[in-house]
């Protein structure tokens, strides 16, 4: 599904996150990139550099909102200071679709800055997609929801992850962010198989893909964003591609972050399996 | 956060259980880590916390429901002491990791996010240093204004800047009448010690060891060890901390030029304002009202908002 409802009907290629590191790279060589990923969050803000330099991305640069705070499956309602606070955001980037993580972070007003694991239930779906429904009324502006990573799970869950993700957009009418590295690492720590997840949640929903580096412990798989993506991960990826189509892809680089074009070169690889991908599906 | 449930719902139906789930991990999350970063043993109601942590969440063959829970609760502290070390590099300097990390915990303890964003986190400490001043004792009033200056350079880096008054009409309104806003991104500060050389010094020592750290011999050549920045003493200081060109600056201030920038901050008129200056010569008073316009920091007045 390359442009869809969910994603504003774009095909938007291969993006990177807009990191700090790479600021000024970015601003003095103008490398061609199809489109970068802001985290909303560090540009929620009055006035200053931040504002500045988005202002100067966004006169060369494709930019899509990317949110680590809204937490739809918190039970809190939505706050209003900071749905005004996104509003002015999105109305700045001119952002064809909006993401943000299924999962919750705060209750009653305390922030854990998290993104912690929902448990699945058909009352905790139907609340989530509720608060997605009123979010995307509020922004008017297409959102699709991300599936997280995580290291716990709850004994009141009624069904997979996959099948919540489903049971979530398909109430709430919205579309898919899918994280195959997050997949793959809640695979390993769940012990469910990545391919029945890929397979499992509604393909012609699926607006973007984020692919990432992860990190491997004894005991659990962490999902560090500090490597370059893992073989098993880009299979995946794959076959994701062969069963979604080809969606805009971004890969996900938060730490100890290398040089632009080692971020960007590793992205693109992407590519080769998207032609993979495109010949296994003539 | 409201008061911990005791259990954690058996069956999830309603939102409100959703809510008393979440309540409970909550809980359990920001709860203080023991010495060696892991939850505590007992529950707030005394039980033993494997049982409880093993009411609500899955075990699975590698890991107990206690130990998935530990892995969240020491990612949010360390998340967040990182988020305070990043924006507390004076005050770290000043009390060193251990004194630090016990004030950065209770701190969180007392005042837990209730932001969307880490940028906040810091916004209550000054006032939790003066409400607990044994943490940083002797030196409180010190922490409290390296603390109150490092809260003024996130004001400095990303508040509000408000449409700059334009000089025509700062000259048409007779004094007596004219009011003037200072920009929300600039704080003036005063100080009982020079806590903006203390701060540069601080950043000076961090940058070089950063950079030693980055080249590539970082590997052979060991990092110079954290040299300790002396502490400031007591001298008088008028600073305001501001950005210009969107870069932070720290600009000193003559204590007649903060007396009247902070009176006309307070929403007094340029008259009254000037009164306060008693004693700077007017041709000094002309120099320094050129100077504050040419760096933009005359807006309409505004309410000033505390962040
Ligand atoms: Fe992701």
């Amino acid at each position: 599904m390359p442009a869809n409802r969910f994603n504003g009907h774009c095909d938007y290629g291969i993006g990177i996150g807009l990191r700090v590191p790479h600021y000024s790279h970015i601003l003095s060589k103008k490398p061609v990139v199809d489109w970068f990923e802001i985290i909303s969050e560090n540009f929620m803000v009055d006035g200053g550099r931040p504002l500045q330099l988005l202002d100067e991305i966004l006169e060369q640069y494709r930019v899509v909102q990317h949110g680590v705070s809204m937490y739809f499956g918190s039970a809190d309602k939505p706050d209003r200071a900071h749905l005004r606070r996104l509003k002015n955001l999105v109305k700045r980037t001119k952002t064809p679709w909006l993401s943000d993580h299924l999962c919750w972070g705060s209750v009653d007003g305390t922030y854990t800055h998290d993104l912690l694991p929902m448990p699945y239930t058909f009352a905790a779906a139907r609340r989530t997609a509720e608060k997605i429904r009123q979010i995307r009324d509020f922004l008017e502006v297409p959102i699709c929801v991300e599936n997280v990573s995580s290291y716990a799970e709850y004994h009141v869950s009624e069904m997979t992850e996959w099948e919540f993700l489903a049971e979530v957009v398909e109430l709430a009418d919205c579309g898919i962010l899918l994280d195959v590295n997050n997949i793959y690492v809640s695979s390993k720590n769940h012990g469910f198989n990545p391919y029945d997840y890929v397979n499992g949640v509604p393909h012609d929903r699926v607006g973007q893909m984020h692919i990432a580096g992860h990190t491997k412990f004894e005991k659990y798989i962490l999902d560090t964003h500090d490597h370059p993506v893992l073989d098993p991960v880009w299979k995946l990826y794959a076959h994701a591609t062969k069963r979604c189509g080809v969606s805009a892809t971004l890969l996900e680089w938060d730490d100890k972050i290398p040089s632009f074009d080692e971020v960007h070169n590793e992205a693109l690889k992407a590519n080769d399996f998207i032609d993979g991908a495109k010949k296994a599906t003539p | 956060m409201k008061a911990p449930p005791r259990h954690a719902p058996k069956r999830l139906r309603t939102t409100g259980d959703l809510r008393v789930l979440q309540r409970m991990m909550a809980t359990a999350l920001l709860r203080p880590l023991t010495p060696d970063d892991g939850l505590q043993p007992t529950w707030v109601d005394g039980r033993p916390m494997e049982q409880v942590a093993s009411e609500f969440i899955k075990p699975n063959d590698r890991l107990s429901a206690f130990e998935r829970l530990q892995l969240y609760s020491r990612m949010y502290w360390f998340r967040l002491f990182d988020a305070i070390r990043d924006d507390c590099p004076g005050l770290l300097a000043m009390l060193g990791e251990d004194r630090f990390g016990r004030l950065a915990q209770a701190y969180l303890e007392r005042y837990p996010s209730r932001s969307f964003t880490l940028r906040d986190l810091c916004s209550r400490l000054v006032q939790f240093i003066g409400e607990e001043p044994s943490l940083t004792r002797p030196h409180t009033a010190l922490a409290a204004e390296i603390a109150r200056f490092e809260w003024a350079q996130t004001v400095a880096f990303d508040g509000e800047s408000r449409p700059v008054l334009d000089a025509a009409r700062i000259s048409s309104t007779p004094p007596d009448r004219l009011r003037l806003g200072l920009q929300p991104y600039v704080t003036l500060l005063a100080l009982a010690y020079p806590i903006d050389a203390y701060v540069i010094s601080v950043k000076r020592r961090d940058a070089l060891r950063s950079e030693a750290s980055n080249t590539p011999e970082s590997r052979t050549v060991a990092v110079p060890p954290r040299r300790r920045v002396p502490l400031p003493r007591r001298a008088r200081t008028f600073v305001a901390v501001h950005r210009h060109h969107n870069r932070l600056f720290y600009k000193r201030l003559d204590p007649a030029a903060y007396r009247i920038l902070e009176a006309l901050a307070s929403g007094e008129t340029l008259s009254t304002a000037l009164a306060a200056a008693r004693g700077a010569k007017p041709a000094q008073v002309r120099r320094w009202f050129k100077a504050w316009m040419a760096l933009g920091w005359f807006c309409a007045p505004v309410a000033r908002r505390r962040r």
